[in-house]
């Protein structure tokens, strides 16, 4: 058992690099595979019995079989008809993507300015943004209210989405990712004559590629699942977040639980064939972000 | 002007005008805020008439409150029942996944899909689950069993744990990912040296694996403690009929905070609420630090 330790560990190289050759399993190896392979099918139930149900008929959901006895997309064109989920799905995407896109540019620039610039009080500022971290956003969400209401953002788009236009943990996860590129590459760059908005443009954001898209992924999946701020800043039911309008809809529904599957499987399925399709490249920045950040 | 500047006064110009937008960002949108939440938790308001100044009022009512120390006890309970069980079962299956290749890809996936779900969605999937017979998926399941009904989200004792489990379950797959990726960055040098010794599989997790693991689960305890000293999505959404019930036995901090400032108006004790859920993250985070890092 001993000798083994080394040999089975996976190596570093299968994060990255599926389809190393395998040794023969021992009986020990095939246990454990067939445990965690159980584990892992139970992890997935809850989603499997989501969607499962959002393609039963009512009568079939006291059914705990997970294939449906006549699969039907009725709840689908039901919870669809009067397209509230179509416009709440479209305002999660646009204030997801909006908000992505801005944590990106803004990010990257206060933590490459942090990192490569030397100037007076380069260090508060950076201590200064780091220590927002530490404030909840709950302890913000009733100013932020108060704010929407002074300047008439309640319900809009702008309402739900200004506070998260920028993020401490993005900066200083972008500020760690710079200092991996070269002080001489900009200092070439400047030679070149290149002002300092091309360099950082054109010489250092594309070296720091894959920690852009790892901040992209955690700004987006956050904001998609975002709750408590769009609940308290929304009224109006155009308005709502997908989580909101999935809240309110629950709610409404009562106990249709496969309409309540339904809505809830909207508002999941797309998150999770984004990961099935980037899957590899999403754990990476989730590692990336989550040990740097 | 600009041209006649020297290099490194240039930068400085470049430097104040990259940052000119986010630091107006951060001041409005994060440092007035805070300094507004602390303000308000020393004043009485109901949004529509005048502020006034209450002193420490607030503070002395949440003192007073039993429903805020039940509630404490709630916030509490959700973390030290989350954080270690979380913890455990998620170094456990990275721990042995960690070891396999078969299909490790695929089996990687299975645990990290429900990372990507939203909290909300899967709240009310959880709260199907949950139902008396004939809804509940688990009820039915032990009705096959034979084993009695159990009132999950109706029970002062069960329905905190049974709105725990669908966020332990959520962010599980978060957590074995950090830890696999911790376990691969221990050198695998310090291994083959402990096998030459022919010391057993249990002596090197014990004293190799999980003490060079110190950073990676630092890390883990911190950020788990914190999302669930911040838990309210699972609650709102499992107890919609009657927030953070039944009994108050559910309400963590978050929800009281929500109901006290948006659905009773009232934004000073709200604020002295919020004030005190940020000490609370703030001794938490230190006294985990403290005694995990150096010990």
């Amino acid at each position: 058992m001993v000798s083994s330790v080394a040999e089975i560990r996976a190596s570093s190289q299968t994060l990255v690099a599926p389809g190393t050759p395998r040794k023969p399993a021992n009986t020990g190896q095939v246990i454990r595979w067939l445990i965690l392979f159980a584990g892992g099918v139970l992890m997935v139930m809850p989603i499997a019995y989501m969607i499962s149900t959002s393609l039963k008929w009512p009568h079939e959901i006291y059914n705990l079989a997970l294939v449906p006895n006549e699969p039907h997309l009725e709840n689908y064109t039901y919870v669809l008809e009067d397209g509230r989920f179509y416009g709440w799905f479209v305002n999660s995407l646009v204030i997801a993507t909006i908000t992505t896109i801005s944590n990106v540019l803004f990010d990257s620039l206060v933590g490459y300015t942090l990192c490569k610039f030397r100037f007076p009080g380069r260090y508060i500022v950076f201590i200064a943004i780091l220590s927002t971290l530490m404030i909840p956003t709950e302890m913000l969400v009733i100013p932020w209210y108060l704010m929407s209401q002074a300047f008439g953002w309640l319900d809009s788009y702008w309402g739900i989405m200004f506070p998260g236009l920028m993020t401490a943990f993005g900066t200083f996860l972008m500020k760690q990712f710079f200092e991996t590129v070269p002080d001489d590459f900009i200092e070439a760059a400047r030679i070149d004559g290149l002002n300092e908005l091309a360099i950082w443009w054109t010489v250092a954001m594309p070296l720091v590629r894959p920690a852009l898209a790892a901040l992209a992924i955690f700004v987006f999946l956050g904001n998609w699942t975002a709750f408590i701020w769009p609940l308290i800043v929304t009224n109006s039911v155009e308005m709502y977040t997908l989580p909101v309008g999935l809240s309110s809809f629950g709610d409404e529904a009562d106990v249709q639980w496969e309409l309540i599957m339904t809505g809830a499987a909207i508002s999941t399925i797309p998150t999770l064939v984004v990961f099935l399709v980037f899957q590899r490249f999403i754990i990476r920045g989730v590692v990336m972000a989550g040990l740097k950040g | 002007m600009y041209d006649r500047l020297s290099i490194r006064q240039k930068q400085i110009v470049w430097a104040w005008a990259f940052l000119a937008v986010p630091i107006l960002f951060y001041v409005v949108i994060r440092f007035y805020p805070t300094a507004n939440a602390m303000v308000i938790s020393f004043q009485n308001w109901n949004l529509l008439g005048d502020r006034t100044w209450a002193g420490w009022a607030n503070y002395a009512k949440l003192w007073n409150d039993p429903v805020f120390w039940k509630v404490f006890r709630n916030t509490f309970a959700y973390l030290l029942i989350g954080t270690p069980v979380s913890l455990v079962i998620s170094f456990v299956i990275a721990y042995h996944l960690d070891r396999l290749r078969f299909m490790h890809g695929f089996l990687r996936m299975l645990y990290f899909l429900p990372f990507m779900t939203t909290a909300v969605a899967m709240a009310w999937v959880w709260r199907w689950f949950y139902q008396p017979v004939p809804i509940g998926l688990f009820n039915n399941f032990l009705a096959t069993t034979g084993i009695p009904q159990v009132e999950f989200l109706r029970s002062t004792t069960l329905a905190l744990p049974a709105i725990l489990a669908p966020a332990v379950w959520a962010g599980l797959g978060f957590q074995i990912i950090i830890f696999m990726a911790g376990l691969r960055a221990i050198p695998r040098s310090y291994y083959e040296a402990a096998r030459i010794d022919g010391v057993s599989t249990w002596t090197i997790l014990w004293e190799i694996t999980i003490p060079l693991l110190r950073p990676t689960i630092v890390f883990i305890v911190v950020f788990s403690s914190i999302g669930f000293l911040r838990i309210f999505d699972h609650v709102y959404n499992m107890t919609t009929n009657d927030p953070g019930g039944p009994l108050n036995s559910t309400k963590p901090l978050v929800l009281m905070i929500y109901q006290s400032a948006f659905t009773d108006f009232n934004m000073g004790y709200a604020a002295a609420q919020t004030v005190v859920l940020f000490l609370i993250l703030l001794i938490v985070s230190l006294v985990q630090l403290r005694i995990l890092r150096d010990n």
